[in-house]
């Protein structure tokens, strides 16, 4: 399955639509316009779609995914979503704060995310919630990180993860930063890194994707174009024809993928996790995708977009189309729904078992010691902490305080 | 003993602490190949190749970013922003990143790395190439704030910053670079990040200064001594954050008056805090208020009229003798 065309066909496609008055490749120049040479062909674009929104099966694209590893896939993109309606309701009932959820984005999180081995790295944006309990964060975790607690963003000790990173792009050089020390350790590991459609605006994904380019590092871009930046639609966000060509201005190559069909993320995911193992550099898979939900629970979409549109995006449900692929294949456990809700209940009731925040925590790792200031504002604090909150009588016990009244020593103010 | 510049003197703190430690790798726009626009990075690129002394392409925010990653991953890198006026563009890097991937992550990762930027006038560069800006990054929580006034300072306080586990923005003033030579130990020097040094040990009037500042409060301190029949004690911070406000106390409770010199513009800048810190430590042994003296609150005005809003011997000595006259 080749990403990139041959370069001379796509020459003469190029050439041809652009002598072509009204083509979008037009050159609008007419008649006497000076010769010019042509260096570079329009960046070839592809799209690779497998298992369409009707069911309908590419079978000579069908990648070979063993019997397990669909279930597994199944399972993973169904937890995602029955997660994400579960985390509405805690939100509902002030259980936990704000969130993004993923709802319609299971395909392109799990097809990709499924790709990369433990010892790999994994980058997420705010939105990424079904690819990181793939990778192995546990759901109590990630609800206490949206409860606001600071134990949330942790990730395991051997977990090769990063956490929520919640202003737009910024994680992106971070996933370079995280390539390059793999390629300069010469150790073998790949880094996948995730954001959205309005990210390609923020000068960070264009700084990335060049830096990437020019260390030729392996790490692997996906974009879900989920077609909302809140309330802003891509064709606001961007002129480009596709969010995949934006790589062929920084020298590595790009595939739009249907991100609602799991195989076909899973084989664009498959091409470049292998070609930045094998030291080929970077790649950008631009995941088509919609988000069928809200932007955050803050956020009200009637506003901006019509039921009609999501309507249609809900035909295309990734769920739907590959239950049925399983279903032809005689793979689908009926079971799976209440195996996930069980495990997400257990999980909810592990996350409410917390005990409450120990607000001293908050100053453990401001720096990897206490500052003096920091260890007499965290004094302070555990000292106004044991003043019992019933009001009763408060403790009368002060952190020291500086020179008291009566110790003057200014001479001016003695007479 | 070698006498070295400031240039000379931080090229051999980069140098000691490359050839100790592999994970330590240099990053910056120019600092390979050309060894840095003020020569810091000086033969960094042939000893330890195009690896480890990247000539990143010209993007502040990447360069910060990286480098995040990077030190995630366990590298240690020193990064080189060319001008303190263009960070900017990475200050979202440095302040949502760099200083809070320790708490975020509390304590599976952290950012064990240097923001290298040369700042500060007197140079007759235009506007972005002169500026004071270590206010911003002293206020960001996560953050060390590092300020050395000489060679030898410069030397051992980027040595400690490479070693030190949390993020340090590490500021080299450009007017010093080749100003003097001073003694610097062939054998490797640290000092602690987090403590100021008194400079000139004295009595009745304290003068708070750093970076190219410093050179200012010791020439009133001579003219004062010269002229007045006064001693001042003068400060050297070394360390804007976190505040060394024990010795700050301890010198103003000696002395009783403080005037505090920076080239920053004068409100919500450093000189704030430390009248702050003065007031919570030795209140009660002030005979004068605490003056400031800063550049004034307005942007860069141009290096034709720099001369008169960054603090100068005149104007610091104007106001030491207001406040010993209080």
């Amino acid at each position: 399955m080749p990403i990139v065309s041959q370069g001379d066909v796509a020459q003469a496609v190029y050439h041809a639509l652009s002598t072509l008055p009204g083509s979008r490749y037009h050159s609008g120049r007419t008649g006497t316009a000076m010769p010019r040479t042509l260096i570079e062909p329009q960046f070839p674009t592809e799209r690779l779609s497998i298992l369409d929104g009707d069911g309908k099966l590419d079978a000579k694209l069908e990648p070979k995914i063993s019997p397990d590893d669909l279930k597994r896939l199944y399972r993973a993109m169904v937890l995602g979503r029955r997660l994400d309606e579960r985390m509405l309701k805690l939100q509902r009932q002030g259980r936990i704060g704000t969130f993004a959820p993923i709802k319609g984005q299971e395909a392109a999180q799990i097809g990709s995310v499924f790709t990369l081995e433990p010892r790999d790295w994994m980058v997420p944006s705010f939105r990424d919630t079904a690819a990181m309990l793939w990778r192995g964060w546990p759901i109590d975790r990630l609800l206490a990180f949206y409860a606001g607690r600071l134990e949330g963003g942790q990730p395991g000790p051997e977990q090769h993860d990063l956490p929520v990173t919640i202003p737009v792009a910024t994680q992106l050089p971070h996933a370079v930063g995280l390539a390059y020390g793999i390629q300069y350790r010469g150790e073998d590991a790949v880094v996948m890194t995730y954001f959205g459609d309005g990210a390609t605006s923020e000068g960070d994904f264009h700084e990335a994707a060049n830096f990437a380019g020019v260390w030729h590092v392996p790490l692997v871009f996906v974009c879900q174009n989920n077609q909302w930046a809140i309330s802003v639609p891509l064709k606001k966000q961007t002129n480009s024809r596709t969010i995949a060509q934006k790589s062929g201005a920084y020298g590595f190559p790009g595939i739009q993928v249907d991100g609602n069909d799991v195989l076909a993320v899973y084989a664009a995911s498959r091409e470049a996790v292998d070609r930045a193992r094998a030291g080929d550099g970077p790649t950008l898979i631009e995941c088509v995708t919609y988000r069928l939900g809200v932007h955050t629970t803050a956020d009200d979409p009637t506003k901006y977009r019509t039921d009609e549109e999501v309507k249609f995006w809900e035909q295309k449900d990734p769920l739907t189309r590959f239950r049925a692929y399983l279903e032809k294949k005689k793979l689908l456990d009926a079971s799976v729904e209440e195996q996930v809700d069980e495990e997400i209940a257990r999980a909810v009731e592990r996350f409410e078992a917390m005990p409450p925040a120990d607000p001293l925590a908050m100053f453990d790792h401001a720096y990897a010691e206490l500052t003096p200031d920091l260890a007499a504002q965290r004094a302070e604090l555990a000292a106004r902490l044991e003043a019992p909150a019933d009001g009763g009588e408060p403790d009368q016990t002060e952190p020291p305080s500086p020179p008291m009244r009566g110790q003057r020593r200014t001479t001016r103010w003695q007479n | 003993m070698a006498k070295l510049n400031m240039v000379k003197a931080l090229n051999l703190a980069l140098l000691e602490e490359m050839e100790r430690d592999p994970d330590v790798l240099v990053i910056g726009e120019d600092v390979g190949v050309d060894g840095g626009v003020f020569r810091v990075t000086e033969d960094l690129h042939r000893r330890f190749g195009n690896n480890r002394v990247i000539d990143s392409p010209l993007a502040e925010a990447a360069i910060i970013g990286s480098s995040v990653g990077m030190a995630l991953y366990g590298l240690k890198p020193v990064c080189e922003i060319q001008f303190s006026g263009f960070a900017f563009q990475s200050f979202h890097q440095i302040e949502n990143h760099t200083a809070r991937y320790r708490q975020r992550t509390q304590g599976r990762f952290h950012c064990q790395m240097v923001i290298r930027m040369p700042y500060g006038g007197g140079v007759r560069a235009l506007e972005h190439h002169s500026e004071s800006e270590e206010q911003f990054y002293a206020h960001i929580p996560g953050l060390k704030m590092v300020i050395p006034s000489g060679p030898r300072t410069a030397r051992a306080l980027l040595v400690a910053a490479i070693r030190d586990p949390d993020p340090a923005v590490f500021f080299e003033h450009k007017a010093l670079y080749h100003a003097s030579k001073e003694e610097v130990p062939d054998e490797s020097e640290t000092m602690p990040i987090g403590r100021a040094q008194v400079a000139r040990e004295g009595r009745g009037l304290t003068l708070i200064a750093y970076g190219a500042m410093l050179r200012v409060a010791l020439e009133v301190a001579e003219t004062l001594q010269a002229e007045d029949g006064v001693e001042p004690e003068v400060i050297d911070l070394l360390t804007i954050s976190p505040l060394d406000r024990e010795t700050l106390a301890a010198s103003v409770v000696k002395t009783g008056r403080a005037v505090v010199v920076h080239e920053a513009p004068k409100s919500f800048g450093p000189g704030a805090e430390i009248a702050a810190s003065i007031m919570e430590g030795a209140f009660l042994s002030l005979e004068a208020p605490i003056r400031r003296v800063a550049a004034y609150d307005v942007p860069f005005p141009g290096f034709a009229r720099e001369k008169a809003s960054v603090p100068d011997v005149a104007r610091v000595l104007a106001a030491a003798r207001e406040t010993l006259a209080f």
